[in-house]
């Protein structure tokens, strides 16, 4: 298992998401799944370096490890406050460019990348774990789990 | 992430290359502000050498669409390639902005 922990700031999402990046590459995923796993990292951890520390600093930690043949658990970890992204109501896709809003694209992105996302509050820590494989589910798989995850609050 | 910005038929043809993210999506929102300040409207966004978008660099198209359309201007979205061209389909992005093939043809309609 590989880990990183570094303060939650913006000044260290690019060495946080490489680090995610490299677990896949070192996994062997094709450029184009290491972009897809990328996104999804970058998602979660602006939304941690921006908002999981109102007022003060705190860490957070990566961890990535392989599971059976070819899947990649990323674990990504922070001490702020109480936050299930999973629960953040989906995105305005409505095709119009004046009132269309622009926020909540990043939790759907997250969704769309990874072949599972799953939340929990542990010990005062919000803990996020992407599940990902070298290909991504189809579609429909990802609709399904979409709704499986929806209902989960945090503790 | 590099920009470059050129001019042909009244239409500023900026091209950006390499890696949008949080980081830096910023800047390429503020090098759009300050063509629009000087009065342009039109604009072409060549993508054929972006490797990696993320949310905040959609935002920033968005912001800049926005600022556009009370001034009748036009935004024409460029040679999407790989996983930024399936992000901006899986945002629903390619069917709320004019996307063509290459600059070529973007100017070709404009």
């Amino acid at each position: 298992m590989s880990t990183i922990t570094l303060p939650a700031k913006m000044e260290n999402l690019r060495r946080l998401v490489q680090f995610v990046s490299g677990c896949a590459r070192h996994q062997g995923y094709s450029e184009s799944r290491t972009n897809e796993i990328e996104l999804a990292a970058e998602e979660a951890l602006v939304n941690i370096c921006r908002y999981a520390y109102p007022g003060e600093e705190g860490d957070v930690a990566l961890r990535c490890r392989r599971s059976g043949r070819d899947k990649i658990i990323i674990e990504i970890e922070d001490s702020g406050i109480p936050f299930d992204p999973l629960s953040a109501p989906e995105p305005d896709l409505r095709p119009d460019i004046a009132r269309r809003a622009a926020g909540g694209l990043g939790i759907f992105l997250i969704r769309k990348m990874v072949n599972e996302v799953h939340y929990r509050r542990h010990v005062n820590k919000n803990i996020l774990t992407f599940i990902v494989s070298p290909e991504k589910r189809p579609v429909d798989a990802l609709k399904e789990h979409a709704h499986s995850t929806q209902g989960r609050k945090s503790a | 992430m590099e920009v470059a910005c050129r001019k042909e038929k009244n239409t500023a043809i900026v091209s950006v290359k390499g890696r949008m993210d949080a980081v830096c999506s910023m800047d390429f929102e503020k090098i759009l502000d300050e063509q629009i300040a000087s009065g342009q409207t039109r604009f072409i966004i060549d993508f054929s050498g972006l490797e990696y978008i993320s949310s905040a660099g959609l935002q920033c198209i968005l912001t800049t669409a926005k600022k556009l359309e009370p001034r009748q201007g036009d935004l024409i979205l460029a040679a999407l390639k790989g996983t930024v061209k399936e992000v901006f389909e899986i945002s629903g992005f390619s069917s709320i902005f004019t996307i063509a093939e290459s600059v070529d043809s973007a100017l070709a309609g404009a």
